[in-house]
């Protein structure tokens, strides 16, 4: 059994909130610079060139690559021979979130309540997936998520005869609808099978993976580049404003389903595809 | 083509902005996103005066971060222009000149726009810290207690957009996909 104080908690995700929307993944980096050379359109070129001058600025003054900072989505991977002392594990998180939004000058984006929609002030409460593994150590990742993008992600419920074409579809009708509205180039993040609310769980998950990393089931790792290479040919490009960077990566992940069912969701999220990672 | 402009924007100049257009503005502009574009537009339904005049001025719709010290603003991009698609025509209506946004906008908008000969621009979304630095001083003038959905006068110097439709309701998010779409 190893003990871990909540305090350490609130801490860290204090200064990954922070991290998180100020500095991007060297994945991400790469996959900015590298769109810059194929890109097609002039105008899509000077687009990538801004966003890639946008993110030196970020960093070296610290101002948020976008200034919606996002809700804070945060997945834990808790060992079960931790034991967290000091408190209560969501109010550490939580405080971890209220330190980092307001010390950091974060943007608040969180309302108390969908429909009488009041500012809590601090971005909290921050949306957590918990999950339990062997060990006895924590992996947390903080993801904020921005809304222009989560706006357009979509579920879809198929059915088995649907079969890969009818998620084939899903993916690009997903994309097409978002079009201008989810600032691309884009990550496109796919959740197949279980119910309704893993696939999108899986959606979302899919947007931490390394955008240069496939997925280790060859016929997924297939799909997602057949994905990619026709969501850059639909002509959306850089800002909507037309080119052939659309989408830096389509990463998606699978699950087991029921015998009725074939569940996909697209999460999409823009350029900003933020997430910091540490192992405790 | 590439143009300098300067806000508040004369029929004139917003009239001859065309569809693909470059355009740097310096100049006066106000901030406004879903919350404040709630209230304006149910100030007018009780006949109530707007917080300030929009006639031939130009709304970014943007909710900015919190300015670091001895910043006028923190990041300061655009956000998705179509949520505000049921409030904008009421404003176009009183003489609103030009709307910098993002993502596209439906009929009753472009058809707003052409009657009233207003301009959609778009500034590239996600990049609020490069686009902050285009704005040189920034005041709250109404709804102070939206946070960041306050109503904002923003003093731009230029700030880069991209004419995305034009006053004849022509729109570069329709044709320039079709240029690089491939089948």
């Amino acid at each position: 059994m190893r003990e871990i104080e909540v305090r350490e908690i609130t801490e860290n995700i204090k200064e990954m909130c922070i991290e998180a929307v100020h500095f991007l993944t060297d994945d991400m980096k790469e996959a900015l610079l590298s769109a810059k050379k194929s890109e097609e359109s002039p105008l899509g070129r000077k687009i990538l060139e801004q966003l890639e001058e946008n993110l030196a600025i970020a960093g070296e003054d610290m101002i948020p690559i976008c200034q919606d900072t996002g809700m804070a989505v945060i997945f834990l991977e808790i060992g079960q021979d931790v034991h967290f002392t000091g408190g209560s594990l969501k109010d550490a998180i939580n405080e971890g979130v209220r330190q980092g939004y307001t010390e950091g000058f974060l943007r608040k984006s969180v309302v108390s309540d969908p429909i009488i929609r009041e500012n809590t002030g601090d971005n909290t409460p921050a949306v957590i997936h918990y999950d339990i593994v062997p060990g006895d150590k924590v992996r947390i990742t903080v993801a904020p998520k921005g809304f222009g993008s989560e706006n357009m992600s979509r579920i879809y419920m198929l059915k088995p005869a649907d079969g890969i074409e009818g998620v084939k579809e899903a993916i690009l009708s997903a994309v097409r609808e978002a079009g201008p509205n989810a600032c691309p180039p884009m990550v496109v993040g796919v959740g197949i099978g279980g119910t309704f609310e893993k696939c999108a769980y899986l959606a979302k998950k899919a947007l931490t993976r390394p955008v240069n990393e496939r997925s280790k089931t060859e016929y997924v790792a297939k799909l997602e580049e057949e994905m990619l290479d026709k969501i850059n040919r639909s002509g959306i490009g850089p800002g909507g404003l037309g080119g052939s960077t659309t989408a830096f990566a389509v990463n998606i992940e699978t699950y087991a389903t029921h015998i009725a069912g074939l569940p996909v969701a697209v999460n999409i999220c823009c350029h900003v595809n933020r997430h910091a990672v540490r192992e405790l | 083509m590439e143009k300098k402009i300067t806000a508040p924007i004369d029929d004139k100049t917003a009239r001859e902005l065309k569809s693909g257009d470059y355009v740097y503005i310096t100049g006066t502009i106000y901030t406004a996103r879903d919350a404040a574009h709630k209230r304006m537009y149910e100030a007018l339904e009780k006949g109530e005066k707007l917080p300030f005049d929009v006639k031939d001025n130009v709304i970014y719709y943007m909710g900015p971060s919190p300015a670091r010290e001895g910043r006028p603003i923190g990041s300061a991009g655009p956000t998705t222009a179509t949520r505000m698609d049921k409030y904008a025509p009421a404003l176009l209506d009183l003489g609103l000149k030009g709307m910098i946004g993002k993502g596209k906008r439906r009929q009753n908008v472009k058809d707003s726009m052409i009657k009233n000969g207003a301009v959609y621009f778009a500034a590239v979304g996600g990049a609020g810290a490069i686009l902050s630095k285009c704005i040189r001083e920034s005041e709250v003038i109404a709804y102070d207690d939206l946070g960041t959905e306050a109503i904002r006068k923003l003093y731009v110097e230029d700030f880069p957009a991209i004419v995305v439709i034009d006053s004849e309701g022509n729109d570069l998010y329709e044709t320039s996909v079709l240029e690089y779409k491939k089948e």
